[in-house]
């Protein structure tokens, strides 16, 4: 058989390299692959909802609890908070930290709205008798619903820690590696809450 | 009527009866494993190996160091799943008639689900990806994996999963429900106890740790192979345990999913699985089935990989149909996602279906009979070496096949109808899982021992643990599959047929046989250590290898390679020896490496603590430990500083040592 980069004979072929061999980063890869994952997590709430979501044990259906105008308003919240997100990005890659930060901040306060509407959403469907043990309908759109909130959550103390190391070393390169990493988590977020605004609540409400 | 309150705010629903004082197996057992404790912890303080253990190895980001963890890890949990063995052989043989046996149903339930999870959460998953772990990095010419802090955090999830499982035999009771735990039987109304929780809660903690092991394995396959290796020059081990790594991201969040809905169930009263309130139960079957079904070849995948080297290594000859080899195992990580009901034919999903799921699962024997023949084929005219590892490979050829064939009868759905549930099942995928995957894990371990520790396996004790385990598995499962065929079930703790008896005390020889192989491993270790000058290997190449795990030195530095090797062929290490490669003497620089932590142990002890808080409602232990391991974490990511270089001086003094050595050996 033939090597095509056979050396001229006497010589060896070069077998190995004397500088440092330095992959490529790879934490945006491994992070994306973990996003996949959760993204089953996810997959797997959603077919639970879709095979438990007409179950209603004689308890109340979609029409008669979800309020749109509340859920657009928390919608609005989310989707708002992913554009600031973006403009936190375009002044990290300018290098601009008080601006950056300054968005980061306000990204912040949108998804804590976001959050507060959620829990006051739960708290009424609770009120009202519409918890998630009253029927496989309910127990699967709180854990769907509820996942998505735990979710914003954590990204919530992730984004204060990030602020506070941003404060404390600038825009250092780790620092820019893990806005970009907390960046694809949130924009993850709102690409799956398009998911449960459509599939559970307009879906819901119009059936 | 205060102090009751107080004790419940304080221990939840553990109580002093909750330690099973009159079980007198337990008594006995619990008494060795405490003398046993006392021994080691004894013997490590008095040889000075607490500081040793802390700072080399529990503490280690080494990729080598953690795999070893891992199999040290595996073969602990091995004698603990094969004692279980045991105890269900011995009590099938004698439970007849009048004659009740000596395990309680209450008791022989937790020991079936018990043997079932720990063989494969804590045995078989461990054994892969510590050799993953140990050996990929190696393959492809990296000095770590990706994400070497995420490694040995993964480690200890996995751990801690373990020691979970492990308390549970002393303190409270495990799930009573069969590996797979099932609801309803596993919902809070007839499992109310803590069994189901310890189950939930071993496996989630440990679920962590493999998810993110194989996001790491992926991206360090994907990312840090030396230059020149192609994808189509990957040795067939890192192929195959990229597979299964895809299959671990892509299959254990399913797992981590229908856990967390079953604990809903269970702790807050949700209605997914229950049967009453719109409830469906076989929800549960679907996903945890989603899931079961590609964990069976996150298993095999890379056992086929080893018998992949082993067998080029060991006939001395390229591997037969590399490219087909590779196509082969992406088909079986594909279609794994497409037979998970044929689990449960019985369900009723009708004809169409069933039929769909039954085609799928018969395709799937035909890229893993290409794997066969390109075995077979790279046997054919090569210079075959009947070491132990080549052993361990022709062995599992023939009872693999076995495994095989009784697999795509299983995969008939008319003829599953008669066979589900019965031994012939259990015969079956004890088959696929011994002959396939502990074969291919004890292969790995005796080709590989060499590298990580400088000196060969003893052979003589390997071939007795090999003869033994080959013939012990026979006897134990043939007259498995001639019960299944007449109709009897798995699971059961009594029989009445006398009829029966004779083919369960075969079986119980069996076990006793494989007891022989487990036993001759164990001395083989024990003599391989007495005699390692003996059995030393300076080369760092005892079989004559094709991969560059064998171009270094045997264990290897902690650099793995003091430069990057550079890849004109597939295996490397074969082409660089056929064509003059001289090694370095000189030149040598500092090399960049990540700095050991200790934040892996803590989040693993932490979250040890959280499950048992959880298991025992211990509500403000539960959130304490959480908090903390919040914290943890958060202070973990304040810690910039994590990476040093070693100095010049010292990789210049482990090659030289090298270069004496090998100038020693001609």
């Amino acid at each position: 058989m033939m090597h095509t980069d056979t050396a001229p004979p006497g010589t060896a072929p070069v077998f190995h390299q004397e500088e440092d061999h330095h992959p490529e980063n790879g934490t945006l890869l491994g992070f994306w692959i973990y996003l996949m994952s959760d993204c089953l997590i996810f997959a797997v709430l959603f077919a639970t909802y879709g095979v438990l979501g007409r179950s209603y044990a004689a308890g109340p259906s979609p029409s008669d609890l979800f309020e749109l105008p509340l859920v657009a308003l928390n919608t609005a919240m989310l989707l708002f908070s992913s554009i600031t997100y973006g403009f936190a990005m375009l002044e990290m890659d300018k290098g601009n930290q008080p601006m950056t930060q300054r968005w980061l901040a306000i990204t912040g306060l949108f998804g804590a709205a976001f959050i507060a509407i959620e829990l006051y959403e739960f708290a009424h469907l609770i009120h009202e008798g519409a918890g998630p043990t009253r029927s496989a309908f309910l127990s699967s759109f709180f854990a769907l619903v509820g996942t998505h909130g735990l979710h914003v959550t954590f990204g919530l103390v992730w984004l204060a820690t990030l602020m506070v190391q941003v404060h404390q070393r600038g825009l250092i390169p780790e620092n820019r590696r893990r806005l970009m990493c907390l960046s694809m988590f949130w924009h993850f977020l709102d690409v799956i809450w398009i998911g449960v605004f459509t599939f559970v609540y307009l879906m819901g409400v119009l059936q | 009527m205060f102090s009751d309150s107080l004790q419940k705010f304080l221990f939840g629903r553990f109580t002093l009866e909750s330690i099973p004082f009159h079980e007198p197996i337990l008594q006995v057992t619990f008494a060795g494993v405490a003398l046993g404790g006392i021994t080691v912890l004894a013997a490590i303080t008095y040889f000075r190996f607490w500081g040793p253990l802390w700072r080399d190895w529990m503490t280690s980001v080494d990729h080598k160091k953690i795999g070893i963890m891992y199999v040290v890890l595996a073969l602990v949990m091995l004698l603990r799943g094969f004692a279980d063995a045991l105890l269900m052989r011995s009590q099938q043989a004698v439970a007849f008639g009048a004659n009740e046996g000596f395990l309680p149903p209450h008791h022989y339930d937790q020991i079936f689900t018990a043997h079932g999870v720990i063989m494969i959460f804590f045995m078989a998953m461990p054994f892969v990806t510590g050799l993953m772990n140990y050996v990929v990095p190696l393959q492809i010419g990296a000095r770590d994996v990706a994400f070497p802090f995420l490694n040995n955090f993964s480690f200890w999830m996995t751990a801690s999963g373990a020691v979970i499982v492990m308390i549970s035999l002393f303190v409270g009771e495990f799930a009573r429900t069969g590996w797979l735990a099932y609801p309803p039987l596993s919902g809070a109304d007839m499992s109310p106890g803590v069994g189901v929780d310890y189950y939930i809660w071993a496996l989630q903690i440990a679920g962590i740790g493999t998810l993110l092991s194989g996001v790491n394995l992926i991206v360090t396959i994907v990312k840090m192979r030396a230059p020149g290796m192609s994808m189509m020059k990957l040795p067939i081990f890192v192929w195959t345990s990229l597979c299964t790594n895809v299959l671990i991201v892509a299959a254990f969040p399913v797992l981590t999913a229908v856990l967390a809905l079953l604990s809903l169930d269970r702790y807050v009263g949700t209605h997914f699985f229950t049967n009453d309130l719109g409830g469906n139960p076989m929800m549960y079957f679907n996903l945890i089935w989603i899931w079961g079904h590609p964990e069976v070849y996150i298993l095999i995948l890379p056992a086929f990989g080893i018998f992949s080297e082993v067998t080029s290594t060991f006939c001395g000859k390229r591997l037969f149909g590399y490219a087909s080899m590779v196509y082969a195992t992406v088909v079986i990580t594909i279609l794994s996602y497409l037979v998970w009901l044929h689990h449960f034919f019985t369900m009723g999903s009708g004809a169409d279906v069933n039929s769909f799921f039954g085609i799928t699962t018969m395709i799937i024997s035909i890229p893993t009979g290409a794997k066969i023949f390109n075995w077979l084929f790279t046997m054919y005219r090569g210079r075959i070496r009947f070491d132990v590892p080549m052993l361990w490979t022709v062995g599992f050829m023939v009872t693999f096949v076995i495994g095989g064939m009784t697999g795509v009868l299983l995969a008939v759905p008319p003829a599953d109808f008669v066979l589900h549930n019965s031994l012939f099942l259990i015969a079956h995928f004890h088959n696929v899982i011994i002959g396939g995957v502990l074969f291919g894990m004890l292969a790995g371990v005796n080709y590989w021992f060499p590298k990580a520790f400088g000196f060969r396996l003893d052979p003589f004790w390997g071939k007795m643990s090999f003869w033994f385990w080959l013939v012990g598995f026979y006897v134990a499962f043939m007259p498995l599959y001639v019960l299944g065929l007449m109709g009897v079930t798995r699971r059961a703790q009594h029989f009445d047929d006398p009829s029966l008896q004779i083919w369960f005390v075969v079986a119980a020889c069996g076990a006793g046989l494989i007891l022989l192989g487990i036993l001759s491993f164990i001395v083989q270790l024990f003599v391989s250590i007495r005699n390692r000058e003996a059995l030393r290997d300076e080369t760092g190449d005892p079989w004559h290898g094709r991969t560059l795990e064998w171009s270094t030195s045997s264990p290897p530095p902690d650099y793995n390679f003091a430069f990057t090797p550079v890849i004109h062929d597939l295996d490397a290490w074969s082409d660089m020896k056929k064509r003059g490669y001289s090694r370095p003497v000189s030149g040598f620089r500092s090399i960049h490496m990540p700095r050991n932590t200790g934040t892996g142990v803590i989040l693993g002890g932490l979250s040890v603590v959280f499950g048992f808080a959880m298991i025992w409602y211990i509500w403000w232990l539960a959130a304490l430990s959480f908090v903390a391991m919040l914290a943890v974490t958060i202070l973990h990511t304040f810690n910039y500083d994590r990476d040093y270089h070693i100095p010049a001086d010292t990789v210049v003094r482990s090659e030289d040592r090298r270069t004496a050595l090998l100038a020693g050996q001609v």
